[in-house]
């Protein structure tokens, strides 16, 4: 079994980025997904902070403190960029202007719940940032995350652990084993990785697994640098 | 008398922030903090301070100077996260019961500030439904949906930074460094604006991003950040 890498879970997440889209991805493997999308899909990345078309990272020798994304990283414009305050950048995400966010996540429920904002460290202080108005409001919200936890436990579950970040807005998840759906019915498995039966994904899971009837391979391109 | 509100140092432009005050300060990571005027703030001393804050833990932000020196009894933000995995002097006051903190969504948070400074006491958003966020709150059902009520949040001062500004007040901001801060100066009784420099026209309507009639108060601080 070949277990994607992070750059391959941004990859895959990219590939279902549609031509036109505007799209919010979150601090973490989302926003890799900015790197990967396939040629000719013209796409503005929306970050919280008020850009609309944030282009690459910037050239050490360009970066600019003023020009930042939601994740702080100094950061382009592309062609076509506005800058907006955080009052017209938010009325945005509510509005249903931003047609997808891409999230990172600790727990996703059968039921499209998502947990990714408090990660019950004891004292440790809160942090929720645009997290709740993007899982509430975008008009598609999609989790990358590992499989499990470092530990070895699921994190797709029946119902979430963790305190909710916004209930039953989860479409899509791409995981280092698998594509997977949220659908009526629970978890609808698209597509798995070389190597990994059935039994094995749902051994990891613990809400249980549908899969498509043309469920694929799951087969990302090697990308430099691994992790 | 002709308007002119540059001042020439933060300490004088914040000399009447007293005990108790509530104090909103922009920014949002490493663009548009007040730090020159935070800086002032803290050397100017005044306690028991409410802060209205994206984040009171950013590493480039000097808000986190104010809460370490014991000046602050109340935050309001979404985001209050050390970097450590010990915890921070932020965290240890709350630990300690020494510091109150109300925890909100972001666009809960600039929605708020933007309904105190535009006359609205409260709104209702979906945003946070479900979550440990909106307990307590009260809600009611909109097209078939849960939204939840948020109410306005006022201050006394605001503290925000631009690029440029002219004798009226008027602001010009670079790239991403409005975020917070044009809703912030509508929302609070004193604006004090720091900004890279003065200009000696006035500037001109189109690169003016929030009118004076918002911003009290104005400092040339150069590239200090």
């Amino acid at each position: 079994m070949s277990k994607l890498t992070r750059k391959q879970m941004a990859w895959r997440a990219a590939q279902d980025i549609a031509d036109g889209w505007v799209v919010n991805l979150g601090i973490g493997i989302p926003v890799l997904a900015a790197d990967y999308l396939p040629p000719g899909r013209d796409v503005f990345i929306q970050s919280e902070n008020g850009i609309i078309g944030c282009g690459p990272v910037a050239a050490a020798d360009r970066a600019d403190p003023d020009l930042v994304d939601a994740g702080s990283r100094r950061v382009t414009l592309r062609p076509g960029a506005s800058i907006v305050e955080s009052v017209a950048s938010f009325a945005m995400i509510r509005g249903g202007h931003v047609d997808l966010t891409i999230l990172g996540s600790f727990e996703v429920a059968a039921n499209g719940d998502m947990a990714n904002w408090d990660s019950g460290v004891p004292d440790k202080g809160p942090l929720v940032g645009g997290a709740m108005d993007l899982a509430a409001c975008a008009r598609a919200v999609w989790v990358v995350m590992e499989h499990t936890t470092r530990a070895g436990a699921p994190r797709l579950l029946r119902a979430c652990r963790l305190p909710l970040t916004a209930p039953r807005c989860v479409r899509r998840v791409f995981t280092d084993l698998a594509v997977i759906d949220v659908t009526e019915a629970g978890f609808l498995v698209r597509e798995i990785v070389p190597g990994l039966s059935r039994e094995a994904l749902q051994a990891r899971t613990e809400a249980p697994l549908s899969f498509a009837a043309d469920c694929r391979t799951l087969n990302p391109p090697a990308l430099d640098g691994g992790g | 008398m002709a308007i002119d509100k540059r001042l020439a140092s933060a300490a004088e432009a914040l000399a009447d922030v007293a005990d108790g005050a509530s104090v909103m300060i922009s920014g949002f990571g490493g663009a548009g903090f007040p730090n020159v005027l935070l800086r002032a703030l803290r050397e100017a001393g005044p306690r028991g301070l409410t802060l209205i804050v994206n984040s009171a833990t950013h590493r480039f932000s000097r808000t986190h100077e104010l809460i370490e020196a014991g000046q602050v009894r109340r935050v309001i933000c979404t985001a209050a996260r050390g970097h450590e995995a010990t915890l921070s002097p932020f965290e240890r006051l709350l630990k300690e019961g020494r510091i109150e903190l109300e925890c909100v969504p972001q666009g809960t948070f600039s929605e708020r500030v933007r309904a105190g400074g535009a006359g609205i006491p409260a709104f209702y958003t979906p945003v946070g439904v479900g979550t440990p966020l909106a307990v307590d709150k009260e809600t009611r059902v909109f097209d078939g949906r849960v939204h939840v009520l948020e109410h306005a949040i006022r201050a006394d001062v605001a503290l925000i930074r631009a690029d440029r500004a002219d004798r009226y007040g008027n602001l010009a901001f670079r790239y991403a460094q409005a975020n917070f801060g044009p809703a912030m100066a509508t929302a609070a009784r004193v604006t004090v604006a720091e900004v890279r420099a003065f200009e000696d026209a006035p500037l001109a309507h189109t690169e003016i991003q929030l009118p004076g009639v918002f911003v009290r108060r104005v400092v040339a601080v150069g590239d200090a950040r």
